[in-house]
C-alpha cells in the first residue's frame, strides 16, 4: 500500500460494465515525507475521499478486493484516508537493487 | 489504472484463440493534462474506444476482470473512455 494525495477526478460515461458507478480520482502518489513520486494514476474509490486529502492506496489484484462482492476491472483502489503520519526519522533511502548483467566470477 | 490515449491499432491473425473477436489497440500512456509520456502498450478494448480517444487503461491480473475478459490471455485492457479530468 502507499500513500498518495487526491488531485482531481476522471468523468467517464462510456465504461467497461463492472466499472459503472464507481468515482475515479487522480491520485499524486507520495513519499513518506509527503513529497510527490511518481506519475499520477487513475484510482477507484471506495472510502469517499475528498480533493486535496492525504490516502493510501492499494495497487494489483488486491485493488479490486476493496470492493468485493462486486469484482471491478481496476488495479488501483483508495482504501484509506489518513489522519495522520508518524516518522520517528526520515526513511532510511531503499537499498541499491543487486547489479544486473554478469555474476561475478568464483574465487577460487 | 493510467491515462492513455489510442494512437494506433493491431492486426493479427494468427493469435490465441481466446483473443479472438477482440479488438487490439496501440495506447501511449498520458499526464492527467494531456501531454504524452514515455512508453507504448498494446491493450484489449472493452468500449469501443477510437483513435485519439483518451482512454483509462487497467493492467495486470486486474484486466481479465474486465467485462468479458474473463479467463482471456489479458494484461492490458481499455475500461473507459475519458470525458474529462478534473484537476484541483
Amino acid at each position: 500500500m502507499y500513500l498518495g494525495r487526491v488531485v482531481g477526478c476522471v468523468w467517464s460515461t462510456v465504461k467497461n460494465r463492472n466499472l459503472e458507478g464507481h468515482r475515479m480520482l487522480v491520485i499524486q502518489p507520495l513519499t513518506p515525507e509527503l513529497a510527490n513520486t511518481g506519475q499520477r494514476i487513475v484510482c477507484t474509490d471506495c472510502t469517499g475521499a475528498g480533493a486535496g486529502e492525504l490516502i493510501y492506496w492499494v495497487r494489483g489484484r488486491e485493488a479490486s478486493y476493496a470492493l468485493l462482492p462486486q469484482e471491478v476491472a481496476t488495479d488501483t483502489t483508495v482504501v484509506a484516508i489518513v489522519d495522520s503520519v508518524h516518522l520517528k526519522s526520515a526513511a532510511a533511502p531503499a537499498p541499491a537493487p543487486p547489479a544486473r548483467g554478469r555474476k561475478p566470477p568464483r574465487k577460487g | 489504472m493510467i491515462l492513455a490515449r489510442v494512437v494506433g491499432t493491431v492486426v493479427a491473425t494468427r493469435k490465441d484463440p481466446r483473443l479472438e473477436g477482440f479488438k487490439l489497440l496501440i495506447v501511449k500512456p498520458v499526464s492527467p493534462e494531456g501531454k504524452d509520456e514515455a512508453g507504448y502498450v498494446v491493450a484489449v478494448d472493452t468500449v469501443s474506444a477510437g483513435a485519439g480517444e483518451r482512454v483509462i487503461t487497467v493492467s495486470g491480473s486486474s484486466a481479465r476482470m474486465a467485462d468479458g475478459c474473463k479467463d482471456r490471455p489479458v494484461d492490458t485492457a481499455i475500461v473507459g473512455i475519458v470525458d474529462e479530468v478534473h484537476l484541483d
